[in-house]
Protein backbone atom coordinates (compact mmCIF):
# COMPACT_ATOMS: atom_id res chain seq x y z
CA UNK A 1 0.00 0.00 0.00
CA UNK A 2 1.43 3.11 -1.18
CA UNK A 3 -0.30 5.21 0.96
CA UNK A 4 0.87 3.19 4.07
CA UNK A 5 4.22 3.96 3.38
CA UNK A 6 4.00 6.95 2.43
CA UNK A 7 3.07 7.71 5.99
CA UNK A 8 6.01 5.59 7.81
CA UNK A 9 8.18 7.73 5.31
CA UNK A 10 7.07 10.66 6.71
CA UNK A 11 7.11 9.69 9.81
CA UNK A 12 10.46 8.33 9.88
CA UNK A 13 11.91 11.71 8.65
CA UNK A 14 10.47 13.67 11.31
CA UNK A 15 11.67 11.20 13.88
CA UNK A 16 15.40 12.21 12.31
CA UNK A 17 14.60 15.84 12.28
CA UNK A 18 13.59 15.52 16.12
CA UNK A 19 16.49 13.47 16.96
CA UNK A 20 18.71 16.27 15.47
CA UNK A 21 16.85 18.72 17.28
CA UNK A 22 16.99 17.19 20.72
CA UNK A 23 20.78 16.54 20.03
CA UNK A 24 21.25 20.43 19.72
CA UNK A 25 19.11 20.92 22.91
CA UNK A 26 21.38 18.95 24.96
CA UNK A 27 24.77 20.19 23.45
CA UNK A 28 23.73 23.93 24.33
CA UNK A 29 22.36 23.22 27.38
CA UNK A 30 25.28 21.55 28.60
CA UNK A 31 27.02 24.59 27.41
CA UNK A 32 25.51 26.50 30.08
CA UNK A 33 25.81 23.76 33.61
CA UNK A 34 25.63 25.99 36.00
CA UNK A 35 22.80 27.82 34.70
CA UNK A 36 20.93 24.34 34.18
CA UNK A 37 21.04 23.56 37.50
CA UNK A 38 20.48 27.06 38.63
CA UNK A 39 17.28 26.32 37.31
CA UNK A 40 16.60 23.63 38.78
CA UNK A 41 16.88 24.77 41.79
CA UNK A 42 14.39 27.63 41.04
CA UNK A 43 12.09 25.29 40.28
CA UNK A 44 12.52 23.27 43.09
CA UNK A 45 12.05 26.09 45.22
CA UNK A 46 8.87 26.99 43.84
CA UNK A 47 7.55 23.54 44.40
CA UNK A 48 8.71 23.48 47.67
CA UNK A 49 6.92 26.68 48.21
CA UNK A 50 3.60 25.10 46.99
CA UNK A 51 3.77 22.58 49.43
CA UNK A 52 4.69 24.42 51.81
CA UNK A 53 1.55 26.10 51.31
CA UNK A 54 -0.57 22.64 51.51
CA UNK A 55 1.24 21.90 54.62
CA UNK A 56 0.19 25.61 56.01
CA UNK A 57 -3.36 25.50 55.54
CA UNK A 58 -3.50 22.01 56.59
CA UNK A 59 -2.25 23.01 60.09
CA UNK A 60 -5.40 24.52 60.58
CA UNK A 61 -7.67 21.80 59.33
CA UNK A 62 -7.75 18.46 58.51
CA UNK A 63 -9.71 18.43 55.10
CA UNK A 64 -10.54 20.69 51.74
CA UNK A 65 -13.77 19.90 51.10
CA UNK A 66 -13.22 15.90 50.82
CA UNK A 67 -9.56 15.87 50.45
CA UNK A 68 -7.34 15.05 52.81
CA UNK A 69 -3.54 16.39 53.23
CA UNK A 70 -1.38 13.42 51.56
CA UNK A 71 -3.91 13.78 48.92
CA UNK A 72 -3.67 17.09 48.09
CA UNK A 73 0.27 16.50 48.07
CA UNK A 74 -0.32 14.07 45.64
CA UNK A 75 -2.33 15.82 43.34
CA UNK A 76 0.13 19.32 43.68
CA UNK A 77 3.21 16.06 42.69
CA UNK A 78 1.10 15.43 39.56
CA UNK A 79 0.62 18.65 38.55
CA UNK A 80 3.86 19.41 39.05
CA UNK A 81 4.69 16.67 36.83
CA UNK A 82 2.73 18.00 34.23
CA UNK A 83 3.71 21.10 33.79
CA UNK A 84 7.36 19.93 34.11
CA UNK A 85 7.12 17.48 31.27
CA UNK A 86 5.14 20.11 29.41
CA UNK A 87 7.70 22.79 30.06
CA UNK A 88 10.63 20.24 28.57
CA UNK A 89 9.30 19.86 25.72
CA UNK A 90 7.02 22.75 24.93
CA UNK A 91 7.21 25.84 27.18
CA UNK A 92 10.21 27.69 25.22
CA UNK A 93 9.27 27.37 21.84
CA UNK A 94 5.93 28.22 22.60
CA UNK A 95 7.14 31.90 24.20
CA UNK A 96 9.74 31.94 21.72
CA UNK A 97 7.11 32.54 19.14
CA UNK A 98 6.59 36.28 19.29
CA UNK A 99 10.24 36.70 18.89
CA UNK A 100 10.08 34.57 15.49
CA UNK A 101 7.73 36.86 14.30
CA UNK A 102 8.85 40.24 15.67
CA UNK A 103 12.26 39.55 14.35
CA UNK A 104 11.10 37.60 11.07
CA UNK A 105 12.58 34.68 11.31
CA UNK A 106 9.82 32.97 10.97
CA UNK A 107 10.04 33.31 7.32
CA UNK A 108 12.96 31.09 7.02
CA UNK A 109 11.01 28.27 8.85
CA UNK A 110 7.68 28.96 6.61
CA UNK A 111 10.61 27.85 3.58
CA UNK A 112 11.90 24.70 5.05
CA UNK A 113 10.03 22.00 4.17
CA UNK A 114 8.41 20.73 7.34
CA UNK A 115 5.15 21.06 9.03
CA UNK A 116 6.41 24.73 10.32
CA UNK A 117 3.92 24.07 13.79
CA UNK A 118 5.92 21.07 13.97
CA UNK A 119 9.24 23.09 13.94
CA UNK A 120 8.54 25.86 16.13
CA UNK A 121 6.57 23.47 19.01
CA UNK A 122 9.50 21.30 19.35
CA UNK A 123 12.63 23.42 18.11
CA UNK A 124 13.95 23.26 21.54
CA UNK A 125 14.32 20.82 24.72
CA UNK A 126 14.22 21.97 28.36
CA UNK A 127 16.26 19.17 30.06
CA UNK A 128 15.77 20.69 33.47
CA UNK A 129 12.15 19.79 33.13
CA UNK A 130 12.41 16.17 33.16
CA UNK A 131 14.86 16.11 36.25
CA UNK A 132 12.23 18.33 38.24
CA UNK A 133 9.38 16.24 36.81
CA UNK A 134 11.62 13.20 38.43
CA UNK A 135 11.29 15.22 41.84
CA UNK A 136 7.49 15.58 41.90
CA UNK A 137 7.54 11.77 40.76
CA UNK A 138 9.29 11.43 44.24
CA UNK A 139 6.86 13.35 45.97
CA UNK A 140 3.81 11.31 44.94
CA UNK A 141 5.56 8.23 46.04
CA UNK A 142 6.14 9.51 49.44
CA UNK A 143 2.74 10.69 50.13
CA UNK A 144 1.31 7.68 48.27
CA UNK A 145 3.11 5.20 51.12
CA UNK A 146 1.55 8.17 53.37
CA UNK A 147 -1.62 7.28 51.92
CA UNK A 148 -0.97 3.08 52.48
CA UNK A 149 -1.89 3.31 48.61
CA UNK A 150 -0.29 1.35 46.23
CA UNK A 151 -1.35 1.67 42.71
CA UNK A 152 -2.05 -1.05 40.43
CA UNK A 153 0.03 -1.66 36.92
CA UNK A 154 -2.77 -0.52 34.88
CA UNK A 155 -3.83 2.22 37.19
CA UNK A 156 -0.08 3.70 36.32
CA UNK A 157 -0.45 3.23 32.86
CA UNK A 158 -3.49 5.12 33.08
CA UNK A 159 -2.04 7.72 35.12
CA UNK A 160 0.48 8.57 32.37
CA UNK A 161 -2.08 8.49 29.12
CA UNK A 162 -4.06 11.14 31.33
CA UNK A 163 -1.23 12.98 32.18
CA UNK A 164 0.08 12.58 28.41
CA UNK A 165 -3.88 14.48 27.34
CA UNK A 166 -2.82 16.67 30.56
CA UNK A 167 -0.13 17.82 29.23
CA UNK A 168 -1.23 18.64 25.03
CA UNK A 169 -4.11 20.61 27.04
CA UNK A 170 -1.74 22.81 28.23
CA UNK A 171 0.26 22.65 24.91
CA UNK A 172 -2.72 23.82 22.64
CA UNK A 173 -3.70 26.44 25.53
CA UNK A 174 -0.14 28.06 24.95
CA UNK A 175 0.13 27.64 21.65
CA UNK A 176 -2.94 29.74 21.32
CA UNK A 177 -2.37 32.25 23.35
CA UNK A 178 1.34 32.68 21.74
CA UNK A 179 -0.30 32.54 18.45
CA UNK A 180 -1.84 36.15 19.06
CA UNK A 181 1.98 38.03 18.80
CA UNK A 182 0.42 37.39 15.03
CA UNK A 183 -1.81 40.28 16.21
CA UNK A 184 0.20 42.32 19.23
CA UNK A 185 3.87 42.58 19.05
CA UNK A 186 4.42 42.38 22.74
CA UNK A 187 2.25 38.80 23.05
CA UNK A 188 4.96 37.68 25.65
CA UNK A 189 3.29 38.97 28.80
CA UNK A 190 0.25 36.98 27.66
CA UNK A 191 2.18 33.82 27.64
CA UNK A 192 3.27 34.44 30.93
CA UNK A 193 -0.12 35.06 31.95
CA UNK A 194 -0.73 31.47 31.36
CA UNK A 195 1.84 30.54 34.36
CA UNK A 196 -1.53 31.80 36.38
CA UNK A 197 -3.50 29.24 35.60
CA UNK A 198 -1.01 26.23 36.59
CA UNK A 199 -2.01 27.80 40.08
CA UNK A 200 -5.37 26.40 39.42
CA UNK A 201 -4.59 23.37 37.58
CA UNK A 202 -2.82 21.86 41.47
CA UNK A 203 -6.03 22.67 43.43
CA UNK A 204 -8.25 19.76 44.44
CA UNK A 205 -11.64 20.10 41.82
CA UNK A 206 -13.63 19.42 44.75
CA UNK A 207 -12.94 22.98 46.87
CA UNK A 208 -14.72 24.75 44.09
CA UNK A 209 -18.49 25.30 42.99
CA UNK A 210 -20.86 27.38 40.65
CA UNK A 211 -19.25 29.30 37.53
CA UNK A 212 -15.56 28.90 38.51
CA UNK A 213 -15.55 25.23 38.78
CA UNK A 214 -17.64 24.81 34.99
CA UNK A 215 -15.13 27.36 33.67
CA UNK A 216 -12.14 25.92 34.79
CA UNK A 217 -13.69 22.35 33.29
CA UNK A 218 -15.23 22.98 30.41
CA UNK A 219 -14.18 26.21 28.55
CA UNK A 220 -10.08 25.92 30.10
CA UNK A 221 -9.95 22.25 31.44
CA UNK A 222 -7.61 23.40 34.23
CA UNK A 223 -9.15 21.38 36.95
CA UNK A 224 -9.30 18.06 34.52
CA UNK A 225 -5.34 18.53 33.83
CA UNK A 226 -4.42 17.17 37.01
CA UNK A 227 -6.87 16.40 38.99
CA UNK A 228 -8.28 13.43 37.01
CA UNK A 229 -4.68 11.26 36.68
CA UNK A 230 -4.27 12.10 40.49
CA UNK A 231 -7.83 10.90 41.30
CA UNK A 232 -7.32 8.03 39.13
CA UNK A 233 -4.53 6.93 41.15
CA UNK A 234 -6.06 8.00 44.35
CA UNK A 235 -9.03 5.46 43.26
CA UNK A 236 -11.34 8.51 43.85
CA UNK A 237 -13.26 8.05 40.10
CA UNK A 238 -16.53 6.90 40.49
CA UNK A 239 -16.95 6.60 36.72
CA UNK A 240 -14.75 7.18 33.78
CA UNK A 241 -16.74 9.74 32.87
CA UNK A 242 -13.91 12.52 33.72
CA UNK A 243 -11.15 10.51 32.03
CA UNK A 244 -13.15 10.34 28.31
CA UNK A 245 -13.63 13.97 29.51
CA UNK A 246 -10.27 14.88 29.69
CA UNK A 247 -9.37 12.91 26.38
CA UNK A 248 -12.08 14.88 24.65
CA UNK A 249 -10.76 18.71 25.89
CA UNK A 250 -7.25 17.57 24.66
CA UNK A 251 -8.62 17.18 21.21
CA UNK A 252 -10.73 19.84 21.59
CA UNK A 253 -8.36 22.78 22.91
CA UNK A 254 -5.49 20.98 19.56
CA UNK A 255 -8.64 21.33 16.89
CA UNK A 256 -9.24 25.24 18.32
CA UNK A 257 -5.81 25.82 18.81
CA UNK A 258 -4.50 23.97 15.31
CA UNK A 259 -7.76 26.71 13.83
CA UNK A 260 -6.42 29.67 15.19
CA UNK A 261 -3.13 29.19 13.87
CA UNK A 262 -3.99 27.97 10.20
CA UNK A 263 -5.88 31.53 10.37
CA UNK A 264 -3.14 33.08 11.96
CA UNK A 265 -0.23 32.36 9.98
CA UNK A 266 -2.54 33.77 6.70
CA UNK A 267 -2.34 36.71 8.14
CA UNK A 268 1.40 36.97 8.32
CA UNK A 269 3.04 39.69 6.08
CA UNK A 270 7.08 38.98 7.80
CA UNK A 271 8.47 41.80 9.47
CA UNK A 272 12.02 41.62 8.23
CA UNK A 273 13.57 44.12 6.07
CA UNK B 1 15.44 68.36 39.52
CA UNK B 2 14.37 68.70 36.37
CA UNK B 3 15.90 66.06 34.92
CA UNK B 4 14.49 63.37 36.54
CA UNK B 5 10.91 65.03 36.24
CA UNK B 6 11.77 64.18 32.80
CA UNK B 7 12.96 60.82 33.93
CA UNK B 8 9.27 60.09 35.17
CA UNK B 9 7.71 61.26 31.62
CA UNK B 10 9.84 59.26 29.92
CA UNK B 11 8.88 56.49 31.71
CA UNK B 12 5.39 57.12 31.43
CA UNK B 13 5.81 57.10 27.53
CA UNK B 14 7.69 53.71 27.38
CA UNK B 15 5.92 52.16 30.09
CA UNK B 16 2.24 53.27 28.40
CA UNK B 17 3.62 51.27 25.33
CA UNK B 18 3.05 47.77 27.52
CA UNK B 19 -0.54 48.46 28.58
CA UNK B 20 -1.79 45.42 26.88
CA UNK B 21 0.85 43.80 28.87
CA UNK B 22 -0.42 44.95 32.05
CA UNK B 23 -3.59 45.05 31.62
CA UNK B 24 -3.25 40.94 30.65
CA UNK B 25 -1.12 40.54 33.76
CA UNK B 26 -3.31 42.14 36.24
CA UNK B 27 -6.01 40.35 35.14
CA UNK B 28 -4.60 37.00 34.38
CA UNK B 29 -3.49 37.88 38.40
CA UNK B 30 -6.70 37.50 39.64
CA UNK B 31 -7.28 33.79 38.69
CA UNK B 32 -4.95 32.32 41.39
CA UNK B 33 -6.13 34.76 43.41
CA UNK B 34 -9.95 34.05 42.78
CA UNK B 35 -8.80 30.61 43.19
CA UNK B 36 -6.83 30.96 47.07
CA UNK B 37 -9.66 32.72 47.92
CA UNK B 38 -12.24 29.73 46.94
CA UNK B 39 -9.87 27.22 48.50
CA UNK B 40 -10.27 29.32 52.09
CA UNK B 41 -14.10 29.12 51.21
CA UNK B 42 -13.75 25.19 51.43
CA UNK B 43 -11.50 25.00 54.33
CA UNK B 44 -13.98 27.12 56.23
CA UNK B 45 -16.77 25.50 55.44
CA UNK B 46 -15.33 22.35 56.61
CA UNK B 47 -15.20 24.06 60.40
CA UNK B 48 -17.34 27.27 60.16
CA UNK B 49 -14.88 29.32 62.94
CA UNK B 50 -12.29 31.17 63.11
CA UNK B 51 -8.66 29.99 61.74
CA UNK B 52 -5.87 31.73 64.02
CA UNK B 53 -7.76 34.87 64.64
CA UNK B 54 -8.83 34.97 60.68
CA UNK B 55 -13.05 35.04 60.23
CA UNK B 56 -13.47 34.05 56.62
CA UNK B 57 -14.40 37.45 55.51
CA UNK B 58 -11.34 38.57 57.68
CA UNK B 59 -9.12 36.05 55.21
CA UNK B 60 -11.08 37.77 52.18
CA UNK B 61 -10.23 40.71 52.68
CA UNK B 62 -6.39 40.01 53.83
CA UNK B 63 -6.43 38.47 49.82
CA UNK B 64 -7.81 41.99 48.98
CA UNK B 65 -5.39 44.04 50.63
CA UNK B 66 -2.50 41.85 49.13
CA UNK B 67 -3.67 42.52 45.81
CA UNK B 68 -3.79 46.48 46.29
CA UNK B 69 -0.62 46.59 48.27
CA UNK B 70 0.98 44.62 45.51
CA UNK B 71 0.09 46.71 42.54
CA UNK B 72 0.89 49.35 44.12
CA UNK B 73 4.71 48.31 45.13
CA UNK B 74 5.78 45.31 43.01
CA UNK B 75 8.73 45.78 41.09
CA UNK B 76 8.14 43.48 37.89
CA UNK B 77 10.08 44.48 34.71
CA UNK B 78 12.98 46.79 36.78
CA UNK B 79 15.40 44.52 37.76
CA UNK B 80 15.23 42.54 34.40
CA UNK B 81 16.13 46.19 32.35
CA UNK B 82 18.87 46.68 35.13
CA UNK B 83 20.90 43.45 34.33
CA UNK B 84 20.04 44.07 30.72
CA UNK B 85 21.46 47.63 30.80
CA UNK B 86 24.61 46.61 32.19
CA UNK B 87 24.99 43.78 30.71
CA UNK B 88 24.87 45.36 27.09
CA UNK B 89 26.56 48.51 28.20
CA UNK B 90 23.73 50.71 28.09
CA UNK B 91 25.12 52.06 31.90
CA UNK B 92 28.25 53.61 29.84
CA UNK B 93 25.61 56.90 29.25
CA UNK B 94 25.12 57.65 32.93
CA UNK B 95 29.18 57.51 33.99
CA UNK B 96 28.93 60.50 31.46
CA UNK B 97 26.19 62.28 32.15
CA UNK B 98 25.63 64.49 35.26
CA UNK B 99 22.42 62.06 36.50
CA UNK B 100 22.40 59.44 38.77
CA UNK B 101 21.79 55.94 37.66
CA UNK B 102 19.92 54.95 40.76
CA UNK B 103 17.75 58.32 40.79
CA UNK B 104 16.87 57.51 36.92
CA UNK B 105 15.93 54.29 37.97
CA UNK B 106 13.76 55.06 40.88
CA UNK B 107 11.92 57.49 38.67
CA UNK B 108 11.23 55.35 36.26
CA UNK B 109 9.79 52.35 38.71
CA UNK B 110 7.51 55.17 40.10
CA UNK B 111 5.74 55.91 36.70
CA UNK B 112 5.94 52.55 35.80
CA UNK B 113 3.99 51.67 39.37
CA UNK B 114 1.60 54.70 38.48
CA UNK B 115 0.95 53.44 34.62
CA UNK B 116 0.92 49.93 36.09
CA UNK B 117 -2.02 50.83 38.89
CA UNK B 118 -4.05 53.21 36.53
CA UNK B 119 -4.09 50.18 33.72
CA UNK B 120 -4.92 47.92 36.70
CA UNK B 121 -7.65 49.78 37.82
CA UNK B 122 -10.07 47.94 35.90
CA UNK B 123 -9.76 44.36 36.48
CA UNK B 124 -8.43 44.87 40.30
CA UNK B 125 -11.43 47.61 40.58
CA UNK B 126 -13.69 45.55 39.67
CA UNK B 127 -12.33 42.50 41.68
CA UNK B 128 -12.49 44.55 44.29
CA UNK B 129 -15.89 46.13 43.73
CA UNK B 130 -17.19 42.38 43.17
CA UNK B 131 -15.61 41.17 46.49
CA UNK B 132 -16.31 44.87 48.28
CA UNK B 133 -18.87 43.13 51.33
CA UNK B 134 -15.26 41.43 52.41
CA UNK B 135 -13.21 44.78 52.11
CA UNK B 136 -13.13 46.34 55.65
CA UNK B 137 -12.31 50.22 56.30
CA UNK B 138 -8.55 50.54 58.38
CA UNK B 139 -9.67 50.84 62.27
CA UNK B 140 -8.84 54.52 62.58
CA UNK B 141 -7.19 57.32 61.02
CA UNK B 142 -4.28 56.51 62.56
CA UNK B 143 -3.99 53.17 60.88
CA UNK B 144 -4.67 54.39 57.43
CA UNK B 145 -1.98 57.01 57.48
CA UNK B 146 0.57 54.44 58.46
CA UNK B 147 -0.76 51.96 55.94
CA UNK B 148 -0.47 54.60 53.51
CA UNK B 149 3.16 55.65 54.92
CA UNK B 150 4.14 52.14 55.62
CA UNK B 151 3.07 50.93 51.41
CA UNK B 152 5.51 53.54 50.66
CA UNK B 153 8.03 52.39 53.13
CA UNK B 154 7.18 48.54 50.97
CA UNK B 155 7.69 50.22 47.74
CA UNK B 156 11.17 51.71 47.89
CA UNK B 157 12.17 48.27 49.65
CA UNK B 158 10.97 46.43 46.98
CA UNK B 159 13.06 48.84 44.67
CA UNK B 160 16.28 48.70 46.66
CA UNK B 161 16.62 45.11 47.08
CA UNK B 162 15.72 44.27 43.31
CA UNK B 163 18.06 47.22 42.06
CA UNK B 164 20.98 45.93 44.62
CA UNK B 165 20.29 42.25 43.20
CA UNK B 166 20.45 43.65 39.51
CA UNK B 167 23.38 44.67 39.96
CA UNK B 168 24.89 41.11 40.25
CA UNK B 169 24.86 41.22 36.79
CA UNK B 170 28.58 43.42 37.33
CA UNK B 171 29.69 39.82 38.46
CA UNK B 172 27.47 37.26 36.72
CA UNK B 173 26.29 36.86 32.93
CA UNK B 174 23.29 35.20 34.25
CA UNK B 175 21.23 36.97 36.99
CA UNK B 176 17.94 35.81 35.88
CA UNK B 177 17.69 32.61 38.42
CA UNK B 178 18.84 34.47 41.14
CA UNK B 179 16.18 36.93 40.71
CA UNK B 180 13.26 34.03 40.55
CA UNK B 181 15.60 32.85 43.72
CA UNK B 182 14.98 35.88 45.71
CA UNK B 183 11.28 36.35 44.84
CA UNK B 184 10.04 32.56 45.96
CA UNK B 185 11.65 33.80 49.67
CA UNK B 186 9.39 37.06 48.93
CA UNK B 187 6.31 34.92 47.54
CA UNK B 188 5.92 32.85 50.78
CA UNK B 189 7.90 35.05 53.59
CA UNK B 190 6.62 38.33 52.47
CA UNK B 191 2.46 37.05 52.64
CA UNK B 192 1.70 36.63 49.54
CA UNK B 193 0.53 32.93 49.75
CA UNK B 194 -0.84 33.32 53.20
CA UNK B 195 -1.08 35.69 55.87
CA UNK B 196 2.16 35.09 57.83
CA UNK B 197 0.33 34.99 61.55
CA UNK B 198 -1.08 31.80 61.05
CA UNK B 199 1.92 30.19 60.56
CA UNK B 200 3.33 28.96 64.09
CA UNK B 201 4.79 31.63 66.21
CA UNK B 202 8.70 30.62 66.39
CA UNK B 203 8.38 30.80 62.30
CA UNK B 204 6.83 33.93 62.77
CA UNK B 205 9.05 35.52 64.97
CA UNK B 206 12.12 34.18 63.02
CA UNK B 207 10.79 35.80 59.59
CA UNK B 208 9.90 38.88 61.55
CA UNK B 209 13.85 39.20 61.69
CA UNK B 210 14.58 39.02 57.80
CA UNK B 211 13.12 42.47 55.81
CA UNK B 212 10.43 39.75 53.68
CA UNK B 213 7.40 40.83 55.77
CA UNK B 214 8.52 44.33 55.08
CA UNK B 215 7.72 43.26 51.15
CA UNK B 216 4.02 43.13 51.78
CA UNK B 217 2.69 41.57 54.92
CA UNK B 218 3.58 44.83 56.98
CA UNK B 219 1.31 47.39 55.45
CA UNK B 220 -1.20 44.78 55.26
CA UNK B 221 -1.50 44.15 58.81
CA UNK B 222 -1.48 47.50 59.75
CA UNK B 223 -4.61 48.13 57.33
CA UNK B 224 -6.56 45.86 58.88
CA UNK B 225 -5.41 46.96 62.59
CA UNK B 226 -3.52 43.82 63.47
CA UNK B 227 -0.53 45.95 64.56
CA UNK B 228 -1.30 49.01 66.92
CA UNK B 229 0.02 51.11 69.60
CA UNK B 230 4.13 50.71 70.62
CA UNK B 231 4.04 47.76 68.18
CA UNK B 232 3.20 49.64 65.11
CA UNK B 233 5.66 52.30 65.67
CA UNK B 234 8.35 49.25 66.32
CA UNK B 235 7.39 48.27 62.66
CA UNK B 236 7.67 50.88 60.91
CA UNK B 237 11.17 52.16 62.59
CA UNK B 238 12.14 48.58 61.49
CA UNK B 239 10.54 48.71 57.90
CA UNK B 240 12.15 52.26 57.32
CA UNK B 241 16.08 50.60 58.84
CA UNK B 242 15.52 48.16 56.04
CA UNK B 243 14.91 50.36 53.49
CA UNK B 244 17.87 53.01 54.44
CA UNK B 245 20.14 49.44 54.87
CA UNK B 246 19.04 48.01 51.27
CA UNK B 247 19.59 52.14 50.06
CA UNK B 248 23.11 51.81 51.25
CA UNK B 249 23.82 48.18 50.20
CA UNK B 250 22.35 49.39 46.80
CA UNK B 251 24.91 52.36 46.64
CA UNK B 252 28.07 50.10 47.77
CA UNK B 253 27.13 47.57 45.52
CA UNK B 254 27.21 50.09 42.63
CA UNK B 255 30.24 51.65 43.71
CA UNK B 256 32.14 48.11 44.07
CA UNK B 257 30.80 47.02 40.88
CA UNK B 258 31.51 50.35 38.34
CA UNK B 259 34.87 49.40 39.34
CA UNK B 260 34.80 45.93 37.75
CA UNK B 261 32.39 47.26 35.14
CA UNK B 262 34.02 46.81 31.01
CA UNK B 263 31.82 48.46 29.18
CA UNK B 264 30.90 45.80 26.79
CA UNK B 265 29.23 46.66 23.39
CA UNK B 266 28.42 49.94 25.33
Amino acid sequence: MPESSNFTARLRRYAVIYHALWRNSVVREMSFKSNFLLWIVVEVLWFALQLCFIGVIYLHTDHIATWTKWEVVLLVGASHFIQQIFQAFFLTNCTQLSDLIRTGRLDFMLLLPVNTRFLISLRQVDLGGFVNAASALAVMAYAARQLHAMPSAAQILGFLLLSAAGIFIHYSLMFLLASVAFWTVRAQGIVWGYYSLFNVARLPDAAFQGFFRAFFTFAIPMLLVANVPAQLLLNRLESPGPMLLLFGMGGACFFVSELFWRFSIRRYTSASA
Amino acid sequence: MQKYWHVIKIGFENTLVYRVNFFVRAAFGLIPLLATIYLWRAVYRGQSSQIAGYSLAGMTSYYLLVTIVDTLTAVNEDDWQIAADIKDGNISQFLLKPINYLAYRLCLFFSGRIIFTAVSLVPVGCFVFFMRKYLVAPPDGTALGCFLLATLLTGLLQFFMSYTMALAAFWLLEVSTFIFIMFAFEYIAGGHLFPLNILPPAVEQALNCTPFPYLLFFPVSVYLGQVKGAALWQGLGMEAGWTLLFYLLARAVWNRGIRKYSAVGG
